[in-house]
């Protein structure tokens, strides 16, 4: 049975333990109809161009595993961000783990999607946001409709979180192959402030599959800081849709890095609504081995005044492959419009590829839009300096790449997390700086 | 002073009528409307074709029935009924004529009009033209000269007879019959093009040109070009279009092959401005061009265009690197007003160790038009060395059109340098108001400033081109939009 027809008939299976009356239970019934006659994308499709699913569909996956595991803290404590204190929602094979979190629902609600599903206190939230801008298309439709556990943080007006929040799937190993999809909701308030970081991660090498959707609504003047950490086992593979919209004078911003994972596929979509509204896109990608990473981003700017800024620098070894599909759309009232978009890769080794395909479509004549985007290799003339420096080969290299993806950590606003990328970027290029960035 | 203001020039433009569009009225021979096999067949008959020639286009024409027309590209029209389209039309006024004198004189009225007098061509500018008027040569001029290098200009009906051995070996081998839907009707249908072949070691000491026009109502025109530039030699070929203003949408499906040998070089120029339909949007020429070169061992392939008419136009000339050291290059400007919708672009495909490309392209858009710019650099994992540059550059022109840019960039190689860049910007009003300020009236700082935002491309074109095109830029953006 593949595994489309098998997600068909869990989903009978599950539907029986939903609640008829469940506001959400129509949603769902119809997102799975949606998945069933499309299935999943292919590479024929426009935005699968360079991106295969067929090597993950293979394996037999668990849709719902037991839940008797047993994290101990000290097991996972170096996934965390453990030298500060932060908010927790920890998920372990897709259930809450209350042992691990950290939640609060003083004066704003850390916790979890189920319990706001199920309480009548969130009942008007969950109306207000819930899939409102996740868009019909089958990965996502396919969250929809299994969508059962997740992140819920909202924080209401004015509000400064004090402390960054941590969002973490770990996957045991408990069954053979797993398939998560978690589905996060996230509504930052007129003028309140957030930083998130969501992590995937494996614990064992049995294949995972997760597809994730989150949705971020930012009220006026709300700001929000969202880091993605992608550095998975080689046997995990992760499809995530983030969709976000912003309203007047907002600012979002968003950060992956891409280290780890067998197939990454990262959806980021920004909606602009309002006026004078700021979005970041940025983005590290180290990959080796056969990895694949495919950055798909979305920016449309619907009104006037605003402005987008992307970034991502790639770093591609061994036989990795790099896709960079950047996509900005200014509508013809959207005058004004500032955005950029900017995408550098370089290839280290033979057998590495990348394919990228940064698209404006512009509809309006008062617009500042440029995109650039660029593929070579480590200057030789700076390579030869920092060896006449008496600097070894592989540091000098080192050094260089450290210097591309200078850019994007700058802005990283978190220092503790900018100190753990820093490290996770030395492990990956294979040496020790002996200083920080 | 300031009185000309950016509403005035929208309206003068938008009711700029097409200054070209007239039509000749020349007794014609035209095939019933439909396609099939028989129709394909008289073709080749009517045109005394070999066999193996008809047998290639019954070929075409049976993978052109498995076919579907392409949707990717960003333009929206009513698609054409294939069954209603006539293939064929020829003049039936004697197609083969020794000197000027014994050209119809309409034909030749219709040419003057255009301002492409033959004898002024002839005797001052020194370019050789094959005129296809629809779709029979009719006049061949300094033939004999080209003879004398070895140069073959013809046009491809006459080479089929004349040098099968070199049409043969070449036709179809860079676009082949089932490259796509356009392609390989082309294929099966078409009714006559240009065919060049300069050999070994000779540098044509003229540039080549061919003038198109559609004539005929509801003719669809499909013509084959074939250049060939043996090793070592060099040519520099011209295409200009104009066509007659005409309601039912017209049909254009071209196929333009190039092939460059060891160590030769083409350039390939091309001044389009067919019949864009009018300010509603009405009419106009769909064209749908299949334009590919092929470049051996140190050639390069140099394509310039400058697109300015057609109601949707469909083209991206593209270059094969297969040598080492091969050089393509893609200079274009688009002008896209009213209701034009452009799609068009280049793909340059690095085969060989150290080619290089440059893509150059410039969108204009005014209007309710869409202009795209869709390209693709592909550097397959033997292409050491690759370099390419490419700059996408949109103009806009109003708030009512679009600019697009779909840049494909696909890297197998790690030595490869690939840069990349897009801008999308307006007139500023800074700049017209510094025109103004020098006593610059607005519709020429515009001039001057769209003439300067496309000059790197029109600096490409061969002279007698040049003033044509900038000619062309005119009428389309005359009295420009700010």
């Amino acid at each position: 049975m593949n595994l489309k027809n098998k997600l068909l008939s869990s989903y009978i299976a599950f539907d029986d333990y939903l609640e008829a009356d469940s506001p959400v239970h129509d949603l769902k019934n119809k997102a799975i109809k949606i998945f069933e006659s499309e299935g999943f994308p292919t590479k024929k499709q426009e935005d699968w161009k360079y991106t295969s699913l067929n090597s993950l569909l293979k394996a037999d996956y668990s849709l719902s595993p037991r839940r008797d595991h047993d994290l101990e803290f000290k097991d996972v404590k170096r996934y965390f961000l453990h030298d500060i204190d932060t908010y927790k929602i920890v998920f372990v094979d897709g259930v809450y783990s209350s042992f691990l979190s950290e939640t609060t629902h003083e004066k704003m609600d850390v916790c979890l999607l189920s319990a706001a599903m199920s309480k009548p206190k969130y009942k008007p939230v969950i109306e207000a946001y819930f899939n409102k801008i996740a868009p019909e298309d089958s990965l996502t439709s396919l969250n929809t409709a299994f969508a059962k556990e997740g992140a819920y943080i909202y924080i209401p007006k004015h509000r400064e979180v004090e402390k960054p929040i941590e969002v973490i799937n770990f996957s045991t190993g408990n069954e053979a192959a797993l398939m998560l999809q978690p589905r996060n909701l996230i509504v930052v308030g007129e003028n309140a402030h957030v930083q998130i970081i969501e992590r995937h991660q494996s614990l064992s090498d049995n294949p995972v599959f997760t597809n994730s959707v989150t949705e971020i609504f930012a009220e006026k003047r709300a700001f929000v800081d969202y880091y993605k950490i992608q550095n998975d086992r080689i046997t995990a593979s992760l499809i995530d849709n983030t969709y976000i919209s912003q309203e007047g004078q907002s600012n979002c911003r968003v950060h992956t890095f891409s280290f780890g994972g067998n197939v990454t596929r990262n959806n980021l979509n920004f909606y602009q609504k309002g006026e004078r509204i700021d979005s970041t896109l940025k983005g590290i990608t180290i990959l080796e081995g056969k990895q694949h990473v495919d950055h798909n981003t979305l920016v449309h700017h619907i009104e006037p005044n605003c402005e987008s800024h992307q970034d991502y620098k790639g770093i591609f070894g061994d036989a990795s492959t790099g896709v960079f599909n950047g996509k900005v759309i200014v509508n013809k009232e959207a005058q004004k419009t500032d955005a950029f978009q900017q995408n550098n890769n370089i290839l280290i080794d033979d057998k590495a590829t990348i394919n990228a395909k940064p698209q404006l479509e512009i509809f309006a004549d008062d617009v500042k839009c440029s995109h650039g985007c660029t593929i070579g290799q480590l200057n030789e003339d700076a390579l030869f300096y920092l060896r006449t420096r008496g600097i070894a080969k592989k540091e000098a290299r080192a050094l260089l790449m450290y210097a591309f993806a200078n850019n994007v950590l700058q802005s990283v606003k978190i220092p503790e997390l900018k100190k753990r990328i820093n490290k996770l970027i030395a492990e990956k290029i294979g040496v020790n700086m002996g200083f920080d960035l | 002073m300031g009185k000309f203001t950016e509403d005035d020039l929208k309206k003068e433009l938008e009711t700029k009528e097409y200054e070209y569009g007239f039509y000749t009225d020349i007794a014609s021979d035209t095939f019933p409307a439909g396609l099939n096999e028989d129709i394909v067949r008289a073709i080749s008959k009517k045109k005394e074709e070999p066999e193996w020639m008809t047998e290639w286009r019954l070929e075409s024409f049976r993978h052109w029935l498995d076919m579907e027309e392409p949707e990717w590209a960003n333009v929206k029209y009513k698609k054409p009924d294939f069954q209603a389209i006539s293939y064929y039309s020829a003049p039936t006024t004697k197609p083969k004529y020794d000197s000027l004198d014994e050209v119809d004189p309409e034909l030749l009225d219709t040419f003057s009009r255009l301002g492409i007098s033959l004898e002024e061509q002839k005797r001052l500018a020194g370019v050789a033209v094959d005129i296809v008027m629809d779709s029979v040569s009719v006049a061949t001029t300094f033939k004999k000269t080209l003879a004398e290098k070895g140069i073959i200009f013809c046009s491809i009906s006459e080479a089929i007879k004349e040098h099968p051995e070199l049409v043969k070996k070449y036709l179809g081998t860079v676009v082949p019959q089932k490259d796509n839907f356009y392609a390989a009707l082309n294929s099966a249908v078409f009714s006559d093009g240009s065919f060049c072949y300069i050999p070994k070691g000779v540098r044509c000491p003229m540039e080549l040109s061919t003038y198109f026009r559609i004539n005929q109502a509801g003719t669809g025109q499909f013509e084959r070009t074939l250049v060939i530039a043996d090793e070592g030699s060099y040519v520099s070929y011209l295409e200009g279009c104009t066509a007659p203003s005409r309601d039912e949408n017209q049909l254009h499906a071209a196929v333009v092959e190039l092939i460059a040998l060891d160590d030769a070089e083409i350039k390939y120029s091309t001044v389009q401005n067919w019949f864009p339909g009018d300010k509603e949007g009405k009419g106009g020429v769909f064209n749908f061009v299949t334009k590919r070169g092929l470049c051996e061992k140190n050639a390069k392939i140099s394509w310039t265009q400058v697109e300015t008419g057609s109601a949707v136009t469909w083209k991206y000339p593209s270059c094969v690197l297969k040598g080492d050291n091969s050089i393509g290059e893609f200079y274009s400007i688009a002008v896209t007003n009213n209701y034009q919708q452009a799609d068009t672009g280049t793909k340059m495909i690095h085969l060989g160790k150290n080619t290089r490309s440059t893509i150059i392209s410039k969108g204009i858009s005014a209007g309710k038009s869409q202009n795209s710019y869709r390209g693709l650099v592909k550097i397959s994992p033997r292409a050491k060395n690759a370099r390419n540059f490419s700059q996408c550059d949109s103009l806009l022109m109003g708030n009512e059109c679009g600019a697009h840019t779909f840049p494909y960039i696909e890297v197998s190689n790690p030595s490869a340098q690939i840069e990349h860049e897009a801008t999308t910007s307006k007139i500023g009003e800074d700049q017209i108001f510094y025109c103004n300020q020098r006593g610059i009236e607005t519709e020429k700082a515009i001039a001057l400033i769209v003439n300067g935002f496309s000059k790197e491309v029109l600096n490409k074109l061969p002279m007698e081109f040049a003033v044509e095109a900038q000619k062309l830029l005119e009428i389309s953006l005359e009295g420009s939009v700010g």
